[in-house]
């Protein structure tokens, strides 16, 4: 198949069918130099952008809403066109009418969509009322089907943060598709898989799969409505880098008009654009600067994209996240590496654009990349404190080489695998209820296997383990299930049709689990088994405290003692859940990570034997315990490397904030060790690693001065906030993190 | 080979991230126990020689080779204290240990003692950081408590055996923070060719909370810590060409 779009390409298997990896691997150029070449903020850039950061001071002072349609129920063509200042802007297309106005989005759930316009000050319309009066939402399905063990799991935290209440997320179309294929082409293919279907047996999947199909062919279409209002025909593929930037945005603008979900990734572009921007490039018709503007564009429209919410979930997980995950980087297969010009374009817009949280910039580190790509993504951490690095010798050998990051350390191969995310649950209040024989002392609840309360005078580690076990089992089998409510009724209420029309029609598909308290937990059994631990009882005999004398192992020292007891214990969790079959045979994985929720996870359990404090909060991710740590920084990151990315295939976080003293005395050798530490790190196999440099003092001032910092923008867990978005708890728990300091 | 693996010594502490104390990403371990009574110490939990734990040779080794994908081609370990001289045998075993390993090796010490196990190590040293506190003979008996011949003596024998050196000082208004002392401390980099480096550390104070805690008087805890601009000024003159 050939046409004038393409002229210029290496053609290949990728004409015949939809194959976006081989058409970058046959076209794109590896880029090995400095970061010299870099074009700066053109004046129609800053005179934008500035216009933007005035709507986002505005939105601060509104409380952190600008706006709300309370009467339009969002979708792709719901809204007229909207824009930020059309004549200045290059790339168009905003969620609703207007910049950061927020749409309302009820099919995830009616409750969630009514309390937040009412939490803003707004009133959801009768109209939009009338309209889901009689029609069932995803978290209407959900709460049909929940058995009573899980509301008591939900009701006392040791599962919290499920997906029952809004869209499930962390599903990436390929939104590269539309921009090389144009949508007529992918409804043409969509249509030969729906016929193909005919051939086969109509049990219930087939059926199902048969009418997701009439839905994705549906979407199509309405995403080139939707186009055509700003005037753009993306039936046909780009034919020039502007229209490659703007119809993947496009894509990813109908995903986000469609669905609310947690997190909105969005895959792996950069390197993509750059084989559209040097093309043009090398006709003529594009200069560097230009190639930047572009990049920069789109970069502000992905910096408005906002989802409606309630306070409290800003709240859990610290501001207006969307997780506009972005790929940076990586190697191919082939040996050649995957940083093109457009790698050090997209990390560039933290200069041209200033620092931000969003999109979400995530860097495949491998230690083949380029040392010149290297150093520059040290400095642009050094500088910014706005990027994490995750860890590409370790994925690609098991995703190949044209996967992405959803949300925060999820991985998957672009548009051949989808996840059905499940939050996490709380393995610290577990050890407590699993101590209390099925109780849970914060909220009083009874739950789980009924058992006596475990009575010594010094809890034995052996006789804790073979109680803790059976607790994890039970928890295990639950968490499951529980999962396989909320995606079934997913898919029947709130099924992602444009993401899914962006994927394969025979999609993997991975449940993804998680844990929170690793290191509690983790500590707290080293305390057990190496020091003295007494539990303390109330009046009506439930443990509610613990006397812990004598010295222990912790985890975040390097010390196997410890580390191995965690890295046991998510091999524990995975081996539990694996015996309980899924939803749509999805593969069972698990994650370390709580994103900014380790507060409120802490804030919901009773004091461990590790000495932390009743309500303290957690440390985030597979974090060690705040301040444990003895003998430094690598010692730590040794610790977190232990466990397993097999058993921990959804992702292990680790947020390391280091202070500029402690990473060197020049800005050229705190690049070079930064770099040298990554090195290490990955070549340990450790999986991901949120990088800070910067002061404790800084965020003291930010804390008490929150003013004089509207930008400051730290990585937290997973992903990177503005400091000023996160609740005074959050941020007096982020000062008291471990700070690695110059000794 | 277990001998020399078991030879114990007494360390303060072991710092797995060190990226000031030489080149790249270090792994540093702090020995117990100083002859010198600096005013501007800032580990006076170091002095003690009985002070510390012990540990073997092979263990700070073992320990050290966990952060070896760390190091790259610049890094390695680094021996400070303390004065790692006044255990030069153990440092030496150390260092042995390291280089078996491939590991790099660089010694961060006041050059005050020379005897022949300090000779031995420097064999296995791959880089000094010498720390030369003053340019002065009187300042040096007055605040350090040793003669300022010592660490010259020691930098002769750097210099003969061509081993790669960065002299370091720690500015402290008052005493050292002039351009002629900084002229001086030039002067001795530039008659021993081994020196390639010279780095003016800043006077901390924030060793403060140590002195209380151990009961003791923090000699210069009367001395402002010197300003950014004056360091740069005198990093300058550093820089200027001779």
């Amino acid at each position: 198949m050939e046409n004038s779009y393409w002229n210029g390409f290496v053609g290949g298997a990728w004409q015949n069918e939809i194959n976006v990896r081989d058409f970058i691997q046959a076209n794109y150029k590896e880029y090995k130099g400095d970061a010299s070449f870099l074009a700066k903020a053109t004046p129609r850039t800053e005179s934008l952008m500035k216009k933007v950061q005035a709507l986002f001071a505005l939105e601060r002072q509104f409380g952190g809403v600008l706006d709300i349609d309370t009467a339009t129920v969002s979708s792709l063509t719901s809204y007229s066109p909207g824009y930020i200042d059309k004549d200045n802007e290059i790339i168009f297309g905003m969620q609703t009418n207007r910049p950061l106005k927020r749409g309302v989005n009820p099919f995830g759930g009616m409750r969630m969509a009514r309390q937040a316009c009412e939490a803003y000050g707004y009133k959801l319309s009768s109209k939009v009322e009338e309209e889901f009066r009689f029609r069932t939402t995803h978290n209407d399905g959900v709460f049909r089907a929940y058995t009573d063990e899980m509301r008591m799991a939900r009701k006392c935290h040791v599962i919290t943060g499920l997906p029952d209440a809004y869209g499930r997320g962390r599903i990436i179309g390929d939104y590269r598709r539309v921009a090389l294929y144009g949508v007529d082409r992918l409804i043409e293919e969509k249509k030969k898989d729906k016929a193909a279907l005919a051939s086969g047996a109509f049990n219930t999947a087939q059926i199902r799969l048969d009418e997701e199909l009439f839905r994705q062919i549906a979407f199509l279409g309405y995403l080139k409505e939707m186009a055509a209002m700003y005037g753009f025909d993306i039936s046909r593929p780009a034919k020039n880098a502007r229209e490659a930037v703007q119809w993947t945005y496009f894509a990813y603008l109908g995903a986000i008009k469609e669905q609310n979900g947690a997190a909105m990734s969005l895959g792996r572009v950069s390197t993509f654009f750059d084989i559209y921007m040097e093309r043009d490039i090398a006709n003529g018709t594009l200069t560097e600067e230009g190639a930047q503007e572009l990049m920069d564009d789109f970069v502000i429209k992905l910096r408005i994209a906002r989802h409606l919410r309630t306070p409290e979930y800003n709240e859990l997980f610290g501001g207006d996240p969307m997780w506009i995950t972005e790929a940076v980087g990586g190697m191919g297969e082939d040996g050649r590496t995957l940083v093109t010009k457009g790698s050090f374009r997209v990390l560039n817009t933290l200069y041209t654009l200033g620092s931000s949280p969003e999109p979400n910039l995530t860097v495949l580190w491998s230690n083949a990349l380029p040392e010149h790509f290297k150093k520059f993504c040290a400095k642009v951490s050094a500088d910014t404190d706005s990027i994490q690095y995750e860890n590409d010798d370790l994925m690609r050998p098991i995703y190949g080489d044209d996967y992405a990051i959803a949300c925060c350390v999820s991985a998957m191969k672009v548009g051949k695998q989808m996840q059905f995310f499940g939050a996490r649950c709380n393995l610290a209040k577990l050890l407590l209820i699993a101590l209390n024989g099925g109780y849970d002392a914060d909220s009083g609840v009874h739950i789980g296997p009924q058992m006596p309360v475990m009575d010594a005078e010094k809890l034995d580690f052996d006789a804790v383990m073979e109680r803790y076990q059976i607790y994890v089992e039970w928890l295990s089998h639950l968490y499951v299930n529980t999962m396989n409510i909320i995606h079934y009724m997913h898919d029947k209420y709130a099924y992602e049709k444009i993401q899914m029309a962006l994927h394969d029609t025979d999609v993997h598909r991975f449940m993804a689990f998680g844990v929170a308290g690793l290191s509690v937990v983790a500590d707290s059994l080293s305390a057990i088994k190496y020091a003295s631990v007494r539990p303390v009882k109330d009046a009506s005999g439930f443990i509610t405290d613990f006397v812990t004398t004598g010295d222990f192992p912790k985890f975040g020292n390097d010390d196997d003692r410890v580390d191995l007891i965690a890295k046991d214990m998510t091999h524990r969790v995975i081996t539990e859940l694996r015996k309980t079959p899924t939803y749509r045979d999805a593969e069972h994985t698990l994650s370390v990570l709580t994103i900014t929720s380790n507060v409120m996870y802490g804030k919901n359990t009773g004091a461990t034997p590790d000495g932390r404090k009743a309500a303290a909060p957690f440390a985030p991710g597979a974090n060690p315990m705040h301040n444990r740590e003895e003998n430094g920084a690598l010692a730590s990151l040794n610790s977190v490397a232990k466990i397993s990315y097999d058993d921990c295939r959804d992702g292990i976080s680790n947020t390391f904030s280091i202070t500029p003293e402690a990473l060197g005395r020049t800005e050229g050798e705190r690049i070079d060790n930064l770099v040298a530490i990554l090195d290490g790190y990955f070549a340990k196999m450790a999986h991901h690693i949120n990088v800070n440099v910067l002061n404790r003092e800084t965020l003291m001032k930010a804390y008490e001065n929150p003013e004089a910092y509207p930008n400051l923008t730290i990585r937290v867990s997973g992903y990177a906030v503005n400091f000023n978005k996160l609740s005074r708890e959050q941020q007096r728990e982020v000062i008291s993190r471990t700070f690695h300091e110059s000794v | 080979m277990s001998e020399i693996y078991n030879l114990t010594g007494r360390i303060h502490s072991i710092q797995s991230l060190a990226a000031s104390d030489g080149p790249g990403v270090r792994f540093a371990v702090f020995l117990q126990g100083c002859p010198l009574r600096c005013g501007c110490c800032h580990n006076p939990d170091t002095w003690n020689p009985d002070g510390g734990k012990v540990i073997s040779a092979g263990e700070i080794v073992e320990k050290a080779t966990r952060y070896r994908t760390y190091f790259g081609s610049a890094g390695g370990v680094t021996v400070s204290g303390g004065e790692p001289l006044l255990q030069a045998e153990f440092v030496k075993t150390v260092f042995s240990l390291c280089k078996e390993q491939g590991i790099n090796t660089c010694l961060d010490t006041s050059g005050c003692i020379w005897n022949e196990d300090v000779e031995k190590l420097l064999g296995v040293t791959d880089r000094v950081l010498l720390d030369v506190k003053y340019t002065d003979e009187e300042k040096y008996r007055k605040y350090v408590g040793c003669k300022m011949e010592k660490p010259l003596e020691f930098l002769r024998r750097l210099n003969e055996k061509r081993i790669p050196t960065t002299l370091r000082q720690v500015i402290i208004p008052s005493l050292n923070d002039d351009e002629e002392n900084i002229r001086a401390l030039k002067e001795i980099a530039n008659s021993h060719p081994c020196v390639d480096k010279i780095e003016l550390l800043p006077f901390r104070k924030m060793c403060q909370i140590k002195y209380d805690n151990l009961g003791m008087e923090f000699p210069f805890g009367n001395l402002p810590e010197p300003t950014p601009e004056n360091l740069k000024r005198l990093e300058s003159i550093l820089a200027e060409s001779v």
